[in-house]
């Protein structure tokens, strides 16, 4: 086992340096001069461009270049946003826990509903169930999830006016963010009716963001399950005369969740890129929404930041389903 | 006997392959309407400028924000009513579906071939020169596809072609480890030996020898690759990356359709349902595809 997490942590440092080269390259590839997208103005004169690329330490050699940016970003320096001027990481930290509670609720929407429906889906095989869940999942798979936001929005927040339509909180309410994350920071606070107020706002972005994930939930567990259902400790189960519930719940869907947990780890990076759109949609002030901005802000510093920690979040994200994936799995860890 | 002789040559000649995965594939249901729907699609596109009943970028000033035809204050001359400059929405639509197919066919012929010379090359050669561009596309993996796309198109600077560059570049890895993944299996088989024992060249073993024995993956992967590459330009389109106004696109149709959510319903929900129709026929098709295709799925 520990020879298994040591081998597979050798895989994260090639893609780490992969992306570390990748978001470097992307100051460089950039058209125009850096330096005079740095000051902010064209044609400074020759002195004071000299001047501010040794600054900027744009005078160096690629390499020594290289090894001050990863020196940076393994303290934690990513360099300062051309806009507010403020570090990128502190602005990156600030906003992550809304993003993070986002994505948590979205996951645990999709867990929630596309667990039981591929379960039911895969028991059932072949009835109307079976159907309406494929074709319900095929059609989530396929749905343009900015726009699938904005129905929803027409509908529940303009037409029926249940929710509200955009950001994290009431402005009646004044909440001190210790944690971030509102629902938490909501529920300390003694002011009534806050929680709820966070709970509402929460409901349509996290419906929008966990649809692509449910529909992918619901295919792999359906799937999983008609292979498992087939397999032969199934039907001995079965003949030993244990009540149906007990052989789809113990027996089969233990074994069927082996792929099911995979795909869930997987979902991080649909998450997050689909976080980029559902922030956008519901103004919610989070990583993804702040992406957007810096890139229509051309704040390279913040793009290349904001990269950067997304990808080093899903590579360990990763390894983390790999090592889970492990224990939970003998077969994998004893291979090779 | 020559009763038996005439029994086999009563029998049927056995179909052609194009009949038996036609006889697979319409079994689906949904993978056929799918197909319907898609050739509808190509009709319109090609079609448009006969079919479109107005010009997409003409602004009847008299006729703003007019609703569809059906409801109070429409009328027939609009069928789907108008956006916020008085452009005929179905027109717009029926010229976006030209645009969404297009960006469909370069991104998939463009990832498919870097794809198929990646992969090939790399599963044929294998060493150094495999293990530097998987782990390349381990790494373009493990960022969100939109993401990397999102920061090519920043690199580039937005616009449509940048932003079929940019997904036709995310895409890549998909193709690039199919292939491999199927000349890897291919490589040991007995017909590669005999061809290399015949004396054939690398390339000859690579685009005549294994790639045709690799394609059914491939043909699955590039009908779903449309989906994602008109949902990723549309995405693009919608956060203002992709085509730029007044370009009739379906995502950038969309782009600040938030603001009439209030008053013109109809604004927000054509050009999202187009987008799910055919991005769901898309699908639907390449499961067909893949099932057809997959000698398991033979009974």
């Amino acid at each position: 086992m520990i020879q298994f997490i040591i081998r597979r942590f050798f895989y994260v440092f090639p893609a780490f340096i992969g992306v570390t080269l990748l978001t470097f390259s992307l100051i460089h590839l950039i058209p125009g001069d850096p330096v005079e997208l740095r000051a902010g103005e064209r044609g400074i004169d020759a002195v004071r461009h000299a001047k501010l690329k040794a600054e900027m330490g744009l005078d160096k050699p690629l390499t020594v270049q290289y090894i001050k940016y990863i020196r940076g970003v393994v303290k934690g320096d990513l360099g300062k946003s051309f806009v507010t001027k403020r570090p990128i990481l502190e602005e990156f930290l600030a906003l992550f826990p809304a993003t993070l509670e986002l994505s948590v609720c979205a996951m645990t929407f999709a867990i929630l509903f596309g667990l039981p429906a591929g379960i039911i889906a895969g028991v059932k095989r072949g009835s109307p169930i079976d159907h309406t869940v494929m074709g319900v999942s095929l059609t989530g798979y396929s749905m343009p999830i900015f726009w699938w936001g904005l129905l929803l929005i027409l509908f529940f927040s303009v037409k029926l006016g249940w929710t509200p339509v955009s950001g994290r909180l009431s402005a009646l309410f004044w909440i001190d963010t210790d944690t971030g994350f509102m629902l938490i920071d909501t529920l300390r606070s003694d002011e009534p009716g806050a929680f709820k107020s966070a709970l509402s706002h929460l409901i349509l972005p996290s419906i929008v963001l966990g649809t692509i994930p449910l529909a992918v939930i619901a295919r792999m567990t359906r799937s999983s399950m008609l292979e498992v259902l087939q397999e032969d400790y199934v039907r001995t189960a079965k003949a030993k005369g244990l009540s149906p519930m007990r052989v789809i719940l113990v027996h089969a869907l233990r074994n069927a969740l082996i792929p099911v947990i995979t795909v869930i780890g997987l979902q991080t990076g649909v998450l997050l890129a689909g976080a980029i759109l559902t922030e956008t949609i519901f103004a919610w002030p989070g990583v993804g929404k702040w992406i957007v901005e810096s890139i229509n802000r051309r704040d390279y510093p913040a793009i290349q930041g904001g990269i950067l920690i997304i990808a080093t979040l899903i590579i360990f994200v990763n390894l983390a389903v790999d090592l889970v994936y492990g224990i939970i799995n003998p077969r994998i860890r004893h291979t090779r | 006997m020559s009763e038996t002789i005439a029994a086999s040559s009563n029998q049927a000649p056995p179909d052609t392959p194009l009949k038996e995965f036609w006889k697979y594939f319409s079994e689906n249901r949904g993978a056929v309407m799918g197909l319907y729907f898609i050739v509808f699609a190509v009709i319109l596109a090609v079609f448009a400028d006969f079919l479109a009943p107005h010009s997409p970028f003409h602004q009847y000033r008299d006729a703003i924000l007019q609703p569809p035809c059906w409801l109070d204050g429409g009328s027939l001359k609009f069928l789907l009513g108008t956006d916020d400059v008085g452009r005929c929405i179905l027109s717009r639509l029926i010229h976006g579906a030209r645009l969404s197919l297009f960006v469909g066919c370069i991104v998939v012929t463009l990832s498919l071939a870097a794809g198929i010379i990646l992969g090939l090359t790399s599963g044929y050669f294998g060493g150094y020169y495999e293990a530097f561009i998987m782990r390349l596309m381990d790494i373009m993996l493990a960022l969100p596809s939109l993401l990397l796309a999102m920061a090519i198109v920043a690199i580039l600077g937005p616009s449509l072609r940048n932003a079929i560059l940019a997904i036709a570049i995310v895409v890549l890895p998909h193709y690039v480890r199919l292939t491999r993944a199927s000349v890897m299996s291919e490589k040991t088989k007995d017909y590669v030996t005999a061809s290399r024992v015949c004396g054939a060249g690398p390339l000859r073993m690579m685009f005549i020898v294994l790639l045709p024995n690799c394609m059914a993956p491939l043909i699955v992967q590039a009908t779903l690759g449309f989906s994602t590459a008109i949902l990723d330009a549309a995405a693009l389109g919608f956060l203002g990356m992709g085509a730029q106004p007044p370009t009739p696109e379906w995502g950038a149709m969309l782009a600040n359709a938030l603001q009439f959510i209030q008053r013109a319903w109809w604004v927000v929900t054509f050009p999202g349902v187009t987008i799910l129709l055919t991005v769901l026929a898309f699908n639907l098709a390449g499961d067909g595809l893949r099932d057809a295709m997959d000698p398991k799925m033979k009974r």
